[in-house]
């Protein structure tokens, strides 16, 4: 692997709430090559958004570290761009706009309006909005919402990608489509992307590697695994890909039989 | 159309603001589809079948509302027939006032005046008392909602002072300005001024996390923040107390005119019954039933457009 671009070293969080103080992450470290498609999975409440959360500086570490590019993490910024479960597209803005906001900020005295303009443009291009530019959040499905928050945070030019559940709304079929723009954004754009999902199959598609959580409290990584497949991936292709099956088989027998989720009573 | 009762102005800890007034009634037509269907359908149908649907649907809007009116007036006009009634018939009523309803522009010096100069004069009252209530509201609202502690430290303080009826200020404000035009401006803003103040607090309150994170994300100074986020997520909220404001403020002004003097609707109307003339009281409160439905209106059209594509997302 590449020397690291994202590195998180040992991180630890606890929340406190009303005296008592519960530790959701323990000794968390990991390396993230430039580049890479890392896949975080994990059990529902294990901590994986406090740890996305804590990568993009929205929480604050209890302990340990997140360097990016080799400056340490203490803020929320432009270069590390989330792409929100629930889209939080702004919902009186029109789609463009939405896009916009962002680009006007992060490029503000960079370039100009025409520029911006054309940027904006491009993003949701990429995303095949733009046709929709003109419409407001709840005049769009799901799905479009969903593209639009990826177009948002690729118009930014962030240094690393953050998604959490990004698809974890949709149905099936809107969901593989996403699937697949997103493989194409990121063989053509190269970004480094860090995505929470509960989905086995799209982790195995998606990812260079997969990082399995434990359950919580005191959640830890449990297992990284390697996913050998050559890019660019067919999810059709793959459905009997002797080595795409082993990497399934492997997230599931980790989720299932060893850190199956034993419901609090 | 019901001037909104006090009872809709929330606690501060009540997230169900939104539902207390038809003003949630801010959506987006989701259906642009269906939408430009019909038109086409309606295009391509003869003219006389449009004629036919335009009529149906006025018939369906007009008549409606005009029956009880109707039945009102004549149950009214059948109460009120016999020569010793307290109250004069509608007819009476019209014929009395006739001068005053066709030529509401006259001046004879003075405060005989027609409506139209009382009814001005009691809303350049109410515009300006409902003017400072609107900007201190929404900026006083603003800085509590930033702040849990200044929310459970106010709270109670608001809910108190809210309950206050508006004519048990105006002694004091009489006090305080030795005058009765400010006095009566002042009891306006501060009948208007609370639920304004409680509603946006709620309003900047419930700003959801996501929306936060998006201006942390793109690091937002807290003057980006408050305009392209904070007022137009807090805008349906802001709306509503506004509404519900304007309507208090025209209820309040009636009543402390009346006791002020000077030009004003509320005057004429307490003039009005001091000589005995109650035909005129009821064109009056006609006037004022009127007014104050455009009020209510004109505000609440102002919300539609203002937080247009806001309540839902
Ligand atoms: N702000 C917070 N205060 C207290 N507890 C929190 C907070 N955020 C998350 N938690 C707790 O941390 C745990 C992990 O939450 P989360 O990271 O959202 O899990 P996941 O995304 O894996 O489903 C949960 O038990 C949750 O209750
Ligand atoms: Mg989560």
């Amino acid at each position: 692997m590449a020397s690291a671009y994202l590195s998180i070293e040992q991180v630890g969080k606890s929340f406190t709430r009303g005296g008592s103080t519960t530790q959701v992450l323990a000794d968390i470290d990991l390396k993230v090559g430039r580049g890479e498609y890392i896949s975080i999975i994990g059990h529902s409440g294990c901590g994986k958004s406090t740890l996305l959360n804590i990568v993009a500086g929205l929480t604050p570490v209890s302990t340990g570290a997140v360097l990016l590019d080799n400056s340490e993490v203490n803020a929320p910024g432009p270069d590390r761009a989330v792409v929100f479960q629930n889209h939080s597209l702004l919902p009186w803005l029109t789609v463009y706009d939405n896009v916009r906001l962002a680009v006007d900020k992060v490029f503000r005295g960079r370039k100009s309006a025409a520029e911006r303009h054309d940027w904006t443009m491009h993003n949701l291009d990429l995303v095949q909005m733009a046709h929709a530019r003109t419409r407001r959040p709840s005049e769009i499905s799901g799905g479009m919402k969903q593209r639009v928050g990826i177009a948002r945070a690729l118009a930014m030019e962030p240094k690393v990608l953050l998604l959490d559940e990004p698809f974890g709304a949709l149905d099936a079929l809107t969901r593989a489509h996403l699937q697949d723009s997103v493989m194409q954004i990121h063989a053509s754009l190269g970004n480094t992307v860090m995505m929470i999902t509960h989905d086995v199959d799209e982790a195995v598609l998606l990812s260079d590697r997969i990082v399995m959580m434990t359950n919580g409290p005191a959640a830890r990584i449990g297992e990284i695994l390697d996913v050998p497949l050559a890019r660019p991936r067919e999810r059709l292709d793959l459905v009997a890909d002797p080595t795409y099956l082993r990497c399934r088989a492997a997230v599931l027998k980790f989720l299932y039989e060893r850190h199956r989720l034993v419901e609090a009573a | 159309m019901s001037v909104p009762a006090r009872d809709n102005v929330p606690t501060l800890d009540s997230a169900a603001v939104r539902e207390s007034l038809p003003l949630g009634g801010t959506k987006v037509a989701p259906f642009p589809k269906v939408q430009a269907l019909s038109v086409a359908t309606t295009r391509t149908r003869p003219r006389g079948a449009r004629l036919l649907k335009l009529a149906r649907t006025v018939a369906g809007e007009v008549v409606p509302p005009l029956i009880p009116l109707l039945v009102l007036l004549g149950v009214w006009e059948l109460l009120c027939a016999g020569p010793d009634a307290a109250l004069p018939p509608p007819s009476r009523v019209l014929a009395d006032t006739w001068e005053l309803i066709t030529d509401p522009f006259y001046d004879r010096g003075g405060l005989d005046k027609g409506l139209f100069w009382h009814l001005l004069a009691s809303l350049q009252r109410v515009l300006l008392g409902y003017s400072l209530a609107a900007v201190g509201g929404v900026a006083v609202g603003t800085l509590i909602g930033q702040s849990q502690w200044a929310m459970r430290s106010l709270d109670p303080l608001f809910q108190v002072l809210r309950t206050v009826p508006p004519l048990a200020w105006l002694p004091l404000a009489l006090a305080a300005f030795k005058s009765g035009e400010p006095s009566a401006i002042f009891v306006i803003f501060i009948t208007a001024v609370w639920p304004i103040v409680i509603n946006t607090a709620v309003g900047i309150r419930n700003i959801p996390e996501d929306y936060r994170n998006v201006a942390r994300v793109l690091q937002l100074n807290p003057l980006e923040y408050a305009v392209k986020i904070m007022i137009p997520a807090a805008a349906p909220y802001i709306f509503t107390g506004l509404r519900i404001g304007i309507g208090l403020s025209w209820l309040a002004i009636v009543a402390a005119e009346m006791l002020i003097g000077g030009v004003g609707i509320g005057f004429f109307i307490w003039d009005a019954w001091n000589s005995s003339l109650i035909s005129d009281i009821i064109v009056a409160l006609i006037y004022v039933g009127i007014i104050g439905f455009f009020l209510d209106r004109s505000v609440a059209l102002v919300g539609v457009l203002v937080t247009r594509g806001t309540a839902t997302s």
